[in-house]
C-alpha cells in the first residue's frame, strides 16, 4: 500500500473536470492554475496565489474592495470565474506600479488618503482604470465612475487624491 | 538586544482607575453620580499594564527602534500619534521608529480596548514617561562609556553626544548587560518645547497601505493552514436542529464538517471550497417562539417602555407639566450597523497544549480571557498577535469567531482560518440599537427656563462581555445608551435627563460613538428649535445658555470658530442654500459644525461642512483632520442613508447597497479647524459623530418648512 493519497485525489479530480488547468499573465508573468473553473478569481489570487493586496468586502461584486484589471479594465473580482480570466491579462494592486508607485499610488500619498487601508486597494485600481478611460475627470465623472465604498470616510481626501493623479499623469 | 521590561519601566504610573474599583466603598447613589461625571468627561479609562512579561521598546542593531503597541492601528492613526509621543522623549526620529503591534507573548498588554477615543489620552503621560526613562538610562549609561560626566551629555536623533564626541543608542546597548534606573524621575518637556509633537506629519503606516502590504486578519495565514465557514444561526431565536452533513461532506476539497455544541463548520482545503461545501450542508432550523418583526422592536423601544433611570435632575421640572405653551418634540433613529470594511477573519493554531492567535480586535485581552474560558486553554498559553484592522467602529470587542477558529484547529490538527462572510457581519454581529426621544422644554423671555431629555434606547454597553454583568443593576442606565445624551446648557437651570433601559430580544451593543450620533441628533435638533421660537441667532443662543466655566468656554470657543470659517449667519449664500450648526462635547472634546445643503431632484444635498474642534494637545494636527473628515463622512453616511429592519427574525438588508451607505458622490468638501486648548490630549475619533446629524438637519429646516425628526433623511422627500 504505497499509493500517494494526494496525487491519487488530483488525478481523481481531473478525471471527473472538478478542477482545471487554466493560464493567465498575472502582473506581467505568465501564471498557471489547477482550480475548480468556477473559482472566483478573488479567491484564486488570494488563497491560491497568496496575494493579499486583494480584498474580499461582500463577495457580490457591490463594494469594490477586490477591483483588479483584467485586459486593462476594471472588474471586480470576488463575481468572475478564474476561467473567465484564461489566456488574458490580470493586474492586481501588487503589479499596479510595476515596481514602481503608480501615479494614483502616489497621489494617494501625497494626499494622505488611507485611514484603515482596507478598501484602498480597490478604489486606486478603479482609479486607475478612470484615469485611463477620462485622463482628466471632473468631479462629476468621479461620482459616476467611482462607486466603491469606504466606510473610514476617506472619500474626501481621495476626491483630491484623483484630481492629483490626473496631474501626476499629465505631467509624465 | 536589549529588552526593556516592564518592571523597569512602570516604576511611575498609576493603577487603573476602572469602574469596579470604587464598588465596594461607595454607596449607589454616589457611585452613579460619579460614573455620570466621569462617563461624560471621558475619564473613565487609565492606562496600567497588569501582566508580565513585556516589553514596549527593543533597540536594533541598526539604531531603529521597535515600539510594540499595545493600541491596535484601525485605521484611526494610532501607530503615528504613538510614534510622535515616544520620538519626542526617546530624542528619535519618528522615522527611526517602527511600530508594530503588541503579541501578548511578547510586549505589553492592553488592559482596556481601543475603542472610546481614548487610546492617546489614556496613553500619553505614561508612554512619555517610559520614553523619557528609557533617554535617560541610556544617557547615564554612555557617561562611563564616553567618560563624560552627565551634565555634559545630550540626547539627539538617537544618539547621546557630548564633548565632540557620540554613540548611538544602538553602540550604547550593545555594550550594555546591566542597566539601573536613573536616580530621579525623568522631567517631561513642556509643550512649548516639543519639536515632534504636533507636527502634521505622514502616518506611519501610509505608504505600506498604498502599496496593500499590512496584514489584516483576513489576511492572516499559517502555513498549511485549513480553511473554514462556520453556519451562523439564520435568524434571531433559530435553534439548531439535525445536522445532515453527508453532501457537504463528499464536497471537493472538504476535510471535514465539524459539529460543535454551538456551532457548526465546513473545513476545507480552500475558502472556496469551504464556502461551496457550506451551501450543500442540510441543517434543520426551529423558532420555539414567532419570528421576530420590526412592528415588535418599533413597540419595544418607546419612551415609557422598559425600566426607567433618571440620569441627570436638577432645578424644578413642575412648568414642564403643566405650561400649554410648552414645545414637544420627538425623534427616532433606526437599527444600524459597522458595516467595517473588513468582515472579521482569525487564522489560529493550536499545538501541544498552546495557540497562536492572528486576528483583528479591539480587545486582546478580553479576545484571549473568552478563548481560555471557552476552550480552557491557560491565558498564558494563548498567543493573541492582533493585525491591522480594516476598520473597528466598535465591531471588534465581539469576537466569538476567534474561539471557534482554536476549536476548529484543536478537532483537525492544523491551523485554521474562519472568516466571517458580508451577510453574518449583519445577521451574527451586533447591531446599533434603535432610539425614541423626547424632548420638551418652556421658553421665558427668549431663554430656556426648563428642558427634559427622555431616551429610549436597546442596550449598548450592557450585555457587553466588557461590562461587569452587574452593571444595570448599579447603575441602570446604560452609559453607551445615554452618550451625548445630556445637555451641555449648564446655564438652563431646571434640567432632566430620564433613560428607559427598553431590552431587544437580539444583540445590540457598541457603534462608533455609542449614543452620541442619535442623542446629539434630538438636543441638537430640537435647541434650533427653541432658537426659531425664541427669534434668535441659533449661534447666540446656544452660546447664552452654556456655562461660562472652563469645559463651557471650550464649547463656546469651537462654536464661535466654526462660525469665523464658515460665515454662518453673516455670509450672503447662493440662491436655495442654506446652513445648519450643531454642536457636542464628547469624551471632553467640544466640536461643532455647520452644514451648508440644497435640495437637488427631491433630495438633500450637502454641499460643505465645516468643523472647529478642541481635542487639547494635538500629537498630529493632520491626524485630527483625518479622524473628523472620517467621522463627518460616518455620520453622514448614517443619518443620510443607513437603515436595518428586522423581517422574520432576519436583519434586512443584510449586503452593500442594498444597505446604503454615502459613496465619494455624497461627501461634501470638508474643511477641520482645530483649537489646541490646554496641554493634555482628549479623544477625537467620536466626538464629531456628534454634530453632523442635526446640522443637516438644522440647515434643512432653515431651507425648507420640514423639521426632521427621523433617520435617515432619505425618507423625506422636497419639492
Amino acid at each position: 500500500m504505497n499509493l500517494n493519497l494526494v496525487t491519487c485525489y488530483s488525478v481523481l479530480l481531473k478525471i471527473n473536470k472538478l478542477t482545471m488547468l487554466l493560464k493567465f499573465d498575472l502582473n506581467g508573468k505568465s501564471q498557471s492554475v489547477d482550480v475548480p473553473e468556477d473559482m472566483p478569481l478573488l479567491w484564486v489570487l488570494r488563497d491560491t496565489l497568496q496575494l493579499k493586496g486583494t480584498k474580499f468586502g461582500c463577495g457580490k461584486g457591490l463594494c469594490g474592495a477586490c477591483t483588479v484589471h483584467l485586459d486593462g479594465n476594471a472588474i471586480r473580482s470576488c463575481s468572475i470565474p478564474v476561467s473567465q480570466v484564461q489566456n488574458k491579462k490580470v493586474v492586481t494592486i501588487e503589479g499596479l506600479g510595476q515596481g514602481q508607485l503608480h501615479a494614483v499610488q502616489q497621489a494617494w500619498i501625497e494626499e494622505g488618503v488611507p485611514q484603515c487601508g482596507y478598501c484602498q486597494p480597490g478604489f486606486m485600481m478603479a482609479t486607475a482604470d478612470l484615469l485611463q478611460r477620462i485622463p482628466n475627470p471632473t468631479d462629476a465623472d468621479i461620482d459616476d465612475n467611482i462607486t466603491n465604498i469606504c466606510r473610514c470616510g476617506t472619500y474626501y481626501r481621495m476626491r483630491k487624491a484623483i484630481h492629483k493623479a490626473a496631474q501626476l499623469n499629465q505631467k509624465a | 538586544m536589549w529588552k526593556a521590561t516592564r518592571r523597569n519601566f512602570l516604576i511611575k504610573t498609576g493603577a487603573g482607575l476602572g469602574l469596579a474599583l470604587g464598588l465596594g466603598w461607595v454607596g449607589k447613589k454616589a457611585i452613579r453620580g460619579f460614573f455620570v461625571e466621569q462617563a461624560d468627561k471621558g475619564a473613565l479609562v487609565q492606562f496600567s499594564t497588569d501582566t508580565e512579561p513585556q516589553y514596549w521598546f527593543e533597540v536594533q542593531k541598526d539604531n531603529t527602534v521597535l515600539f510594540h503597541s499595545p493600541k491596535i492601528e484601525m485605521g484611526q492613526g494610532v501607530f503615528s500619534a504613538l510614534a510622535q509621543i515616544v520620538a519626542e522623549e526617546l530624542e528619535i526620529s519618528v522615522n527611526q521608529i517602527k511600530v508594530v503591534h503588541s503579541a501578548t507573548s511578547h510586549g505589553p498588554i492592553d488592559p482596556n480596548t481601543t475603542g472610546g477615543s481614548d487610546s492617546i489620552s489614556s496613553t500619553f503621560s505614561q508612554l512619555s514617561m517610559l520614553a523619557a526613562l528609557m533617554r535617560e538610562m541610556l544617557r547615564e549609561r554612555a557617561v562611563a562609556l564616553l567618560e563624560i560626566p552627565l551634565s555634559g551629555l545630550s540626547a539627539q536623533n538617537g544618539h547621546v553626544i557630548g564633548q565632540g564626541k557620540k554613540l548611538s543608542y544602538a553602540q550604547i546597548v550593545a555594550q550594555t548587560s546591566e542597566w539601573s534606573l536613573p536616580a530621579t524621575e525623568p522631567t517631561l518637556k513642556k509643550p512649548e518645547k516639543y519639536q515632534v509633537i504636533g507636527k502634521p506629519l505622514p502616518r506611519v503606516d501610509l505608504e505600506a497601505k498604498v502599496k496593500a502590504e499590512p496584514i489584516f486578519g483576513i489576511d492572516a495565514t499559517f502555513p498549511d493552514m485549513a480553511y473554514a465557514v462556520v453556519v451562523r444561526s439564520p435568524y434571531f431565536g433559530a435553534v439548531r436542529g439535525i445536522v445532515n452533513a453527508q453532501e457537504a461532506s463528499k464536497s471537493l476539497g472538504v476535510i471535514k464538517v465539524v459539529e460543535q455544541p454551538d456551532f457548526v463548520a465546513v473545513v476545507a482545503k480552500s475558502r472556496y471550497e469551504a464556502l461551496m461545501a457550506k451551501e450543500k450542508l442540510q441543517i434543520e432550523w426551529t423558532s420555539p417562539t414567532p419570528l421576530l418583526q420590526q412592528k415588535e422592536v418599533n413597540e419595544i423601544v418607546q419612551i415609557g417602555k422598559g425600566d426607567l433611570t433618571v440620569v441627570q435632575e436638577n432645578g424644578d421640572l413642575t412648568c414642564l407639566e403643566e405650561g400649554e405653551d410648552n414645545i414637544k418634540l420627538e425623534f427616532h433613529t433606526p437599527l444600524g450597523t459597522h458595516a467595517q470594511m473588513e468582515p472579521n477573519g482569525v487564522a489560529a493554531y493550536y499545538k501541544d497544549g498552546k495557540v497562536v492567535v492572528k486576528m483583528s480586535t479591539q480587545s486582546v485581552k478580553n479576545t484571549r480571557n473568552e478563548i481560555a474560558e471557552a476552550t480552557g486553554i491557560r491565558a498564558e498559553d494563548i498567543d493573541i498577535h492582533p493585525t491591522f484592522m480594516g476598520g473597528g467602529f466598535g465591531r471588534r470587542l465581539y469576537t466569538p469567531h476567534a474561539y471557534e477558529a482554536v476549536v476548529l484547529s484543536q478537532e483537525i490538527g492544523l491551523s485554521v482560518h474562519v472568516l466571517f462572510e458580508r451577510e453574518q457581519e449583519f445577521q451574527n454581529g451586533y447591531l446599533r440599537p434603535p432610539t425614541h426621544h423626547k424632548l420638551s422644554a418652556k421658553l421665558n423671555n427668549g431663554k430656556i427656563e426648563a428642558i427634559e431629555h427622555q431616551i429610549a434606547s436597546g442596550d449598548v454597553a450592557f450585555g457587553s462581555s466588557l461590562v461587569p454583568s452587574f452593571a444595570p443593576t448599579v447603575l441602570g442606565a446604560d452609559f453607551g445608551a445615554w452618550r451625548g445624551g445630556l445637555f451641555h446648557y449648564e446655564n438652563i437651570q431646571n434640567n432632566s435627563v430620564k433613560y428607559w433601559r427598553c431590552q431587544l430580544p437580539f444583540f445590540t451593543s457598541w457603534w462608533r460613538g455609542l449614543g452620541l450620533m442619535a442623542n446629539s441628533f434630538a438636543i441638537e435638533s430640537f435647541i434650533d428649535e427653541l432658537a426659531k421660537k425664541a427669534k434668535q441667532d441659533p449661534i447666540s443662543f446656544r452660546i447664552a445658555h452654556i456655562k461660562q466655566d472652563e469645559r463651557g468656554k471650550r464649547l463656546i470657543g469651537v462654536l464661535k470658530e466654526v462660525q469665523k470659517i464658515s460665515g454662518f449667519g453673516q455670509k450672503v449664500l447662493s440662491e436655495g442654500h442654506a446652513m445648519g450648526v450643531a454642536c457636542a462635547t464628547d469624551v471632553n472634546t467640544p466640536v461643532a459644525q455647520v452644514a451648508e445643503v440644497k435640495i437637488e431632484n427631491g433630495a438633500i444635498k450637502v454641499l460643505k461642512v465645516y468643523c472647529a474642534i478642541d481635542p487639547g494637545l494635538v500629537i498630529n494636527p493632520d491626524g485630527v483632520k483625518a479622524q473628523c473628515e472620517g467621522a463627518i463622512s460616518m455620520g453622514l453616511s448614517a443619518s443620510m442613508f443607513e437603515e436595518l429592519n428586522i423581517e422574520d427574525g432576519k436583519v434586512m438588508p443584510n449586503q452593500y447597497l442594498q444597505y446604503q451607505m454615502a459613496q465619494i458622490r455624497d461627501i461634501p468638501d470638508i474643511e477641520v479647524s482645530i483649537l489646541s486648548s490646554g496641554d493634555t490630549p482628549r479623544g477625537v475619533g467620536e466626538p464629531p459623530m456628534g454634530p453632523i446629524a442635526p446640522a443637516i438637519a438644522n440647515a434643512v429646516a432653515s431651507l425648507t418648512s420640514t423639521r426632521m425628526t427621523k433617520i435617515p433623511f432619505k425618507q423625506y422627500q422636497f419639492s
